[in-house]
């Protein structure tokens, strides 16, 4: 029955994976990597990890997520046009990509005592809370400095406003031009 | 479902963000792909703290969310300054600084 379960979200989580990497339209490569997201969000939960598995979906599902979807539809050329992907090297990278896979597996596979039998006890959220607040409070406070400073970044990149800047002229569709009241004379 | 298991569904979903990292050339796509290697490295922390106890592999995967969330960030905050400058958001453009 776990079996089968870690099968469905495997299957769930690789299959949506590959969908990110080759769908056409951007905005769809978005909606499928919320469903890898969500994949592992379960994953995480079927791991024993509630609480890592509820901050994945509030904050990715929840956030990241659409954060890129308006990423997509701020930058996008034409309304309504799927941005074409371009594949000059797919058969590279996908030799690449499985050529990694292969010898990560191979490493995988020839570890012996992975699966120990061993069932150590399982983490619940208060332990985590007390580990983060405790041992690693120092870590803790620079994460949020680190947030705080992405944030503000940012803010400050996507700002600026420096005169080099291209005028965009393929956003505007050239919109013909109104006739003005009385400038036949 | 075991630790190995486990390992390879992780390393299959790093290769699957290798693969976007390459073989796409919007900005956008390749910050989708570098989110899959992320989610990832995450569930060899999860998997290795279920399968080995303590509580170090989630406070991992806490502070790992967190830096992939500001790097996101950052990264849309870039993405739109490319496509404020060129008009586009493929990464070819963006080569003014190469020397």
């Amino acid at each position: 029955m776990e079996a089968l379960a870690f099968g469905v979200v495997a299957g769930c989580a690789l299959l949506s994976a590959l969908a990110v990497v080759r769908s056409a339209d951007l905005v769809r490569a978005v909606l499928w990597l919320g469903v890898t997201l969500f994949s592992t969000a379960v994953l995480y939960a079927m791991l024993g990890a509630s609480f890592v598995a509820g901050v994945q979906v509030l904050l990715y599902v929840g956030g990241v997520v659409t954060l890129m979807i308006f990423g997509v539809m701020v930058t996008r050329r034409h309304e309504g046009v799927a941005q074409k992907l371009e594949r000059p090297a797919s058969a590279r990278a996908a030799a690449v990509a499985l050529g990694i896979f292969g010898a990560v597996a191979w490493a995988i596979l020839a570890t012996g005592g992975l699966d120990a039998p061993t069932a150590p006890p399982a983490t619940s959220t208060a332990d985590l809370g007390r580990a983060l607040l405790r041992d690693h409070v120092l870590a803790f406070e620079a994460v949020s400095m680190l947030l705080l400073a992405a944030m503000v970044g940012a803010i400050v990149i996507a700002r600026r406003r420096d005169p080099g800047a291209v005028k965009r002229p393929i956003d505007r569709p050239a919109a013909a031009p109104v006739p003005a009241e009385g400038a036949a004379e | 479902m075991t630790l190995s298991t486990c390992l390879l569904l992780a390393s299959a979903l790093f290769c699957v963000g290798v693969y976007g990292l390459l073989a796409r050339r919007q900005m956008v796509a390749i910050l989708l792909s570098v989110e899959l290697m992320a989610n990832a490295a995450n569930i060899v922390f999860i998997a290795f703290g279920h399968f080995r106890g303590g509580t170090t592999g989630q406070v991992f995967t806490v502070f790992s969310l967190a830096l992939t969330v500001a790097e996101v960030v950052v990264g849309l905050a870039l993405v739109l300054l490319l496509y404020r400058r060129h008009g586009d958001t493929r990464v070819g453009l963006a080569s003014e600084m190469k020397g």
